[in-house]
């Protein structure tokens, strides 16, 4: 017998132990009935989407790949043209790579005219439906099919593209980072969206076990990690202004979360490999600088 | 049955596929060690623990044995035991 | 009942879109489309249209936006060209399988590259495929009604697809017509409020967008394909219906222009049919038997108005504005398709005529007539798919 506020029924196909099932379950938490979801292709999508079989309990559409953020716009619209605007919500629930790569120039779109949707990504920082190819919200150095480490490659070369930042120089009226190890947190930033008008983006890091490499049951705990060495920092901008911060008290060095995901492994084979771990703990130690992380 | 106009899908209606087939492991729950926290409900994949308060049960028509919430529990009170068949 | 004003091409679209109560139009430029849009941005300003008016960052999303509001269950337009169409195909294969009775605006324009903002119909001709249904115009006056009736017919119940208007760019667009409107009244009558079977709604929260697997996927894409085979009853019926309302018979499917005892029959769509008409009654007032099928609808394709119309003919010439690149046009393709297992059939000379605007005059359609003749009694066609007035010399 489930909760009244289980709005993503069991029986979908997401691979046990995946993280992103849980950042949608959280998302229909704060979203409630009243609410239209888009989802683009991805993950998240196809686990949750076969005919006939859909664990959704709110309206939700599914278009393509890379235009989320213009038919949540149209869905925005027609919601205006009929009045609805103020009590049903206009939510996307999309992958890293619909939203860092192939939808992104539809999400400046959206954000440009500050659209009243809320856009929320649940980051596993790949392709994972397809197999893990890379994304430009793959972090540094992580493995992927199509960026993998060889004898003339350490993984992926760039950093991990600041789609926070591109919301925020848009104007976005509230833009902020999640974790699905800290799910009061993301329900809460969920609900504060909500309540503000516009195009607000929340980045939800949303570890993959499958993708990355760790065993299942480890997803919670490696988004613990991935917070609290500051390499997945959680922060609110709220009219472009840093608003709140999650302090990280004894902060872990990046090895701890590193270490146990296969994605990384080639790192921990020899000097050229232990050399970029320092590099990765410097993004890390200047993300607790940027967003004053250590309490 | 007669298919959907533009292949749309009743809602809710993932529940026929039970899942609980995937799984290797089952998730045991100790009601004497439980404190009733309710972390493994907070993190299951699948909305699979039902219950509230200081009772909590699986779904194992749903489980897929992640192991999650064994992993997750502060009290030690979920076992993961080898499904047998 | 009716007002008649002289004005613009776009403008008369303008007006027949906004006589249809749209609630949700998505805009982006592109010439020679842009007037419509700009035309209807102005109607929005000065409170006579009041509907929502997104201005998007690509033509892709303008198609994603009329997507998701009409899947939110409101009447919805677009318009686009050229380029702008070719980046919509894949929101307009989506809006045709999710039976979406979205209405575009199709200006025809030549595709790049080379870029070139000449008219011909390889633009609207390569969306054929994807469900679409495809109506194209003559005139001003036609591309106005023919909005009006693409709206009741892409909402039909027993349709349910999106419909595109199909008309020549500049030619049709840039140049002044007397257009006879209806009255609001007669517009309202005729095409009710939209009310969708269903829609993304929290009211009836449905999961739309599935995936179907290999036991499915061929049945649902039937049901698209039969959607437009019942859309030529619902066409015509619905053309009739506007002819009793307005007095202006377009025609059904096709128009039969001068057919009786002709010979030779000349098939084409678009603006050409007027010049295709005026050399017509010349050659036939010179005693050549010729005619002309007009194909209005191109999709669903009328395989059985178009035979019925040639069958006695004795020889058809098919003057594409298109061209498959390394086959022959559109029509030509899906005609000779039509007539191969006919007992007895008329010969075809296929032809393309007029890509990137080279000229169509009397002459042009004097010469291809002849050329049929000469084709006729020696009883058979050599070539296929020829390019007429292509200059060779600087090839």
């Amino acid at each position: 017998m489930a909760r009244d506020d289980e709005l993503f029924a069991p029986g979908h196909r997401a691979c046990p132990g995946c993280g992103a099932a849980i950042a949608v379950r959280w998302i229909l938490k704060a979203t409630g009935r009243d609410v239209i979801v888009v989802t683009p292709t991805g993950c998240v999508e196809t686990f949750a989407s076969p005919y006939l079989l859909s664990p959704w309990e709110v309206a939700w559409l599914h278009p393509l790949f890379e235009n989320a953020a213009a038919v949540a716009s149209g869905i925005s619209a027609a919601l205006r043209y009929k009045g609805q605007a103020e009590k049903t919500k206009v939510v996307i629930i999309a992958g890293d790579g619909a939203t860092f790569d192939i939808g992104a120039g539809a999400i400046s779109g959206m954000l440009e005219r500050n659209e009243d949707i809320t856009y929320i990504c649940y980051d596993n920082e790949a392709y994972m439906n397809t197999g893990f190819q890379r994304s430009a919200a793959t972090p540094e150095r992580a493995a992927t099919t199509t960026e993998p480490p060889g004898k003339m490659s350490l993984g992926k070369v760039r950093p991990k593209k600041d789609m926070p930042s591109i919301a925020v120089a848009h104007g976005s009226p509230y833009v902020a980072t999640a974790s699905i190890a800290y799910p009061i947190d993301l329900y809460n930033k969920v609900t504060k969206a909500l309540k503000i008008k516009g195009a607000k983006y929340i980045q939800v890091h949303s570890p993959c076990c499958t993708g990355w490499g760790f065993s299942e049951d480890l997803t919670i705990e490696m988004g613990r990690l991935a917070v609290e060495t500051a390499l997945a920092p959680l922060y609110e901008i709220e009219n472009g202004q840093l608003s709140r911060v999650r302090k990280i008290k004894n902060r872990r060095p990046v090895e701890d979360y590193l270490k146990p995901q296969r994605r990384f492994r080639h790192l921990f084979q020899d000097g050229a490999g232990a050399e970029e771990i320092k590099r990765i703990q410097a993004i890390a130690d200047a993300n607790a600088s940027r967003f004053s992380l250590d309490a | 049955m007669k298919l959907s106009i533009a292949a749309v899908v009743k809602p809710g209606t993932s529940r026929a596929n039970k899942t609980g087939g995937w799984r290797v492991y089952r998730p045991v729950i100790d009601l004497e060690k439980c404190d009733g926290c309710g972390i493994c409900q907070m993190f299951c994949p699948d909305s699979c623990v039902q219950g509230a308060g200081k009772v909590y049960e699986i779904d194992y028509d749903y489980c897929k044995g992640c192991g999650i919430c064994a992993h997750e529990c502060t009290r030690e009170a979920i076992v993961m035991v080898l499904e047998e068949k | 009942m009716s007002k008649l004003v002289i004005m613009e091409g776009s403008m008369a679209v303008a007006e027949a879109v906004k006589a249809c109560r749209p609630g949700v139009i998505s805009a982006y430029p592109i010439s020679p489309q842009t007037h419509i849009v700009e035309n209807l941005a102005q109607m929005v300003a000065n409170g006579e249209l009041e509907c929502e008016y997104v201005c998007v960052e690509s033509e892709f999303s303008a198609a994603s936006v009329v997507y998701g509001a009409s899947a939110a269950g409101v009447r919805t337009y677009t318009a686009s060209s050229s380029q702008g169409l070719l980046l919509m195909t894949e929101v307009i294969y989506n809006a045709a399988g999710t039976r979406l009775p979205i209405v575009f605006t199709g200006v025809n324009r030549s595709v790049s590259a080379p870029i070139s903002i000449q008219v011909d119909h390889q633009d609207t001709v390569s969306l054929r495929d994807s469900g679409l249904i495809q109506f194209y115009v003559e005139s001003a006056q036609e591309a106005h009604d023919m909005h009006i009736q693409a709206f009741k017919l892409a909402e039909a119940s027993d349709v349910l697809l999106p419909v595109m208007v199909c008309m020549d760019g500049w030619i049709l667009t840039h140049t002044y017509e007397p257009i006879t409107q209806l009255e609001q009244d007669a517009v309202d009558a005729f095409l009710p409020p939209y009310t969708p079977v269903h829609c993304v709604t929290p009211d009836n929260p449905l999961t739309y967008g599935s995936h179907a697997e290999d036991d499915v996927m061929m049945e649902f894409k039937f049901m698209i394909h039969e959607a437009q085979l019942r859309a030529k009853g619902k066409a015509e019926e619905i053309a009739r219906e506007f002819a009793e309302l307005s007095g202006r018979d377009h025609g059904g499917l096709v128009e039969e222009y001068r057919t009786d005892g002709a010979e030779v029959i000349l098939v084409a769509m678009g603006s050409m049919v007027g010049t295709i008409k005026d050399a017509i009654d010349e050659m036939r007032s010179e005693g050549e038997k010729v005619g002309l099928v007009k194909v209005r609808c191109f999709r669903p394709f009328p395989a059985e108005a178009i035979l019925k119309a040639v069958k006695q003919a004795g020889i058809v010439v098919t003057m594409d504005m298109n061209v498959s690149m390394g086959s022959e046009g559109a029509i030509a393709l899906d005609l000779k398709s039509a007539l191969y297992n006919l007992p007895s059939k008329p010969l075809v000379l296929s032809l393309v005529t007029g890509i990137a605007s080279r000229e169509i005059t009397k002459q042009t359609v004097k010469a291809v007539t002849a050329r049929a003749r000469e084709a006729l009694d020696a009883g058979r066609v050599e070539e296929r798919g020829e390019w007429v007035d292509l200059n060779r010399a600087i090839i």
